[in-house]
């Protein structure tokens, strides 16, 4: 459980992120932290695991203070995936890439190989074992980065722009891989700009803008509100936008994808139907 | 890393960012000059305050301080390097012969360290006035101006420019890594060294990779297409220019006056030994 209680965050050169913040995240939850640039969802989510601790107010995660316990204890609980993979990739080979982690925690060598063959099949990297991380694709590489930290298993998960350079059946794969990995009862938080994908998989919604939290809540009322995204310069899913102009015929505009889209489409059509009959 | 912050030039207009480039490099030289010419603590003292009132005309104190503190660390293992051989080996500093036994000596070796320290901070200062006060393209054309090659301006200019970039990427890998469970500050000295390897390889690789972007990008707008370039802005010295090359002439020739005919008293003599 992560406890955000009333924090502030002022970076060194005077630049004020977080102006007093308060989030709980229960357990196996699924959170999407949204937001314009610099609204100060990064700056969130590294306190999560005690990169940077808050200039005033506290954060628990399970009821232990980030500020009382190091960045690699708290990591062993807190996994954080980078937004750039080319800044974590250092090693020879991809598989020493995904161990590196696994011996700073000190596993025993056997348990690290057999984790490592686990994090690199997951994520369809096995036939990579043996290359080196550099040469892989944009895509392969942020693989790479993710199997890295999902070989140590950790209880939460922090995914800072999973979908930047993704093409869509990569996203469409991490979105399953996502929803898997949460309802395998762990708890993810993704910072993401990528409203469509965001839309699919239809997570809580953490809404920031400016240094607070604007709104918190199901995916469904969020972004179908047209005042909040305005407020947090974000643009609603195409579907949306189609329900939200369909408003005046009647129609449900609460439709974030597609399928429920299709659903509710067939459904109002089956009524004008009968009505005619 | 909070060092390089104190390097990094930001927009502002102060009558010292108004100095024109060349003549505000005359005057770091000056003081670089100056600072090495003595090894007495009182005119290295007196340099580090003469450039206090530069600092605050151009407003730049917060960043000064930041560099100085970011400087601290190395400036206290300057102090202690010193301390260990001016006593080990006495025979370097005046006035002191083995074995060390009198206060007095003690307070000698003292004075030097706090000197040598003091010769890096005031190095320190100047060059942090100079960059934060003056903008990579007035340094650029400076240079130019000065009939340097562009392509060594421009190479110049980068990586200035690139610094505080390379300095923000650092910082970001090493969160990443520390998110990785890296704890760079544990183990023996050659273990913490090994610590530093997931850090310097990213920053490296992305480093080169940058670069190689950079030169593809200045291909495709042309670059060196033209033998002669014109400048949209010229730089012209002005009167506040000319003072300034005055004062610090006039400093180079006092400092060198006191240098050879002022006998430069030590922290002993106002301790009445």
């Amino acid at each position: 459980m992560i406890e955000v209680n009333n924090v502030f965050f002022t970076y060194p050169n005077g630049v004020e992120a977080l102006n007093g913040v308060s989030l709980t995240i229960r357990n196996s939850e699924f959170v999407a932290i949204m937001g314009q640039n610099g609204a100060g969802k990064t700056t969130l989510v590294k306190l999560f695991n005690g990169l940077l601790k808050p200039t005033k107010g506290e954060v628990l995660i399970d009821g232990v203070n980030t500020r009382e316990v190091s960045v690699a204890n708290l990591a062993r609980k807190v996994g954080f995936v980078f937004q750039n993979a080319d800044h974590q990739l250092f090693c020879e080979t991809v598989k020493e890439e995904a161990a590196f982690a696994l011996r700073n925690f000190g596993f025993k060598e056997r348990t690290v190989r057999k984790r490592v063959n686990w994090a690199l099949n997951l994520l369809d990297l096995t036939e990579y074992r043996q290359a080196s991380p550099f040469m892989l694709s944009g895509g392969e590489r942020k693989r790479v980065a993710l199997a890295s930290v999902l070989a140590w298993n950790p209880k939460i998960l922090i995914l800072d722009e999973p979908t930047i350079g993704q093409d869509h059946q990569q996203k469409e794969k991490l979105r399953q891989f996502i929803v898997q990995l949460n309802a395998q009862g762990k708890t993810v938080v993704v910072v993401t700009h990528d409203v469509e994908f965001v839309a699919e998989c239809a997570p809580r919604i953490v809404l920031m803008a400016q240094g607070n939290i604007v709104a918190d809540g199901i995916a469904e009322e969020i972004l179908t509100d047209r005042d909040l995204v305005t407020k947090a310069s974000i643009v609603p899913p195409q579907i949306t936008q189609i329900f939200l102009e369909l408003e005046d015929l009647g129609l449900p505009n609460k439709v974030i994808n597609v399928h429920d889209g299709e659903r509710v489409l067939f459904n109002f059509l089956e009524g004008q139907l009968h009505e005619r009959v | 890393m909070s060092v390089f912050e104190g390097f990094k030039f930001r927009s502002a207009s102060s009558p010292v960012h108004q100095l024109d480039p060349r003549v505000k490099f005359l005057y770091v030289c000056v003081v670089f000059a100056v600072a090495v010419m003595f090894n007495k603590l009182l005119p290295l003292l007196l340099l580090f305050f003469i450039q206090i009132p530069f600092i605050l005309v151009a407003g730049v104190q917060r960043e000064w301080i930041r560099s100085m503190k970011g400087a601290s660390v190395l400036a206290f293992i300057i102090f202690a390097m010193n301390f260990v051989f001016s006593y080990f080996m006495p025979a370097s500093v005046p006035g002191v012969k083995p074995p060390i036994d009198t206060p007095l000596e003690y307070v000698l070796i003292f004075e030097r360290s706090l000197t040598m320290t003091f010769r890096f901070i005031v190095l320190v200062e100047s060059f942090s006035v100079f960059f934060l006060t003056t903008s990579p393209d007035r340094l650029s054309l400076a240079l130019e101006q000065s009939h340097v090659p562009y392509e060594l301006c421009f190479a110049f200019t980068t990586a200035v420019r690139f610094v505080p970039v390379l300095a923000q990427e650092a910082q970001t890998i090493m969160d990443a890594q520390r998110a990785r469970g890296l704890e760079l500050e544990r183990g023996n000295f050659v273990k913490r060294v090994k610590n530093y390897v997931p850090i310097l390889i990213p920053l490296i690789v992305n480093a080169i990779r940058r670069s190689l972007e950079l030169a593809e990008a200045m291909e495709s707008r042309a670059w060196g297409a033209s033998e002669k370039r014109t400048n949209l802005y010229v730089l012209k010295m002005k009167k506040a220019d000319y003072s300034l090359i005055f004062l610090s002439l006039l400093m180079l020739v006092s400092a060198i006056y006191a240098w050879l005919f002022v006998p430069i008293p030590s922290l002993t003599t106002f301790l009445s030994f």
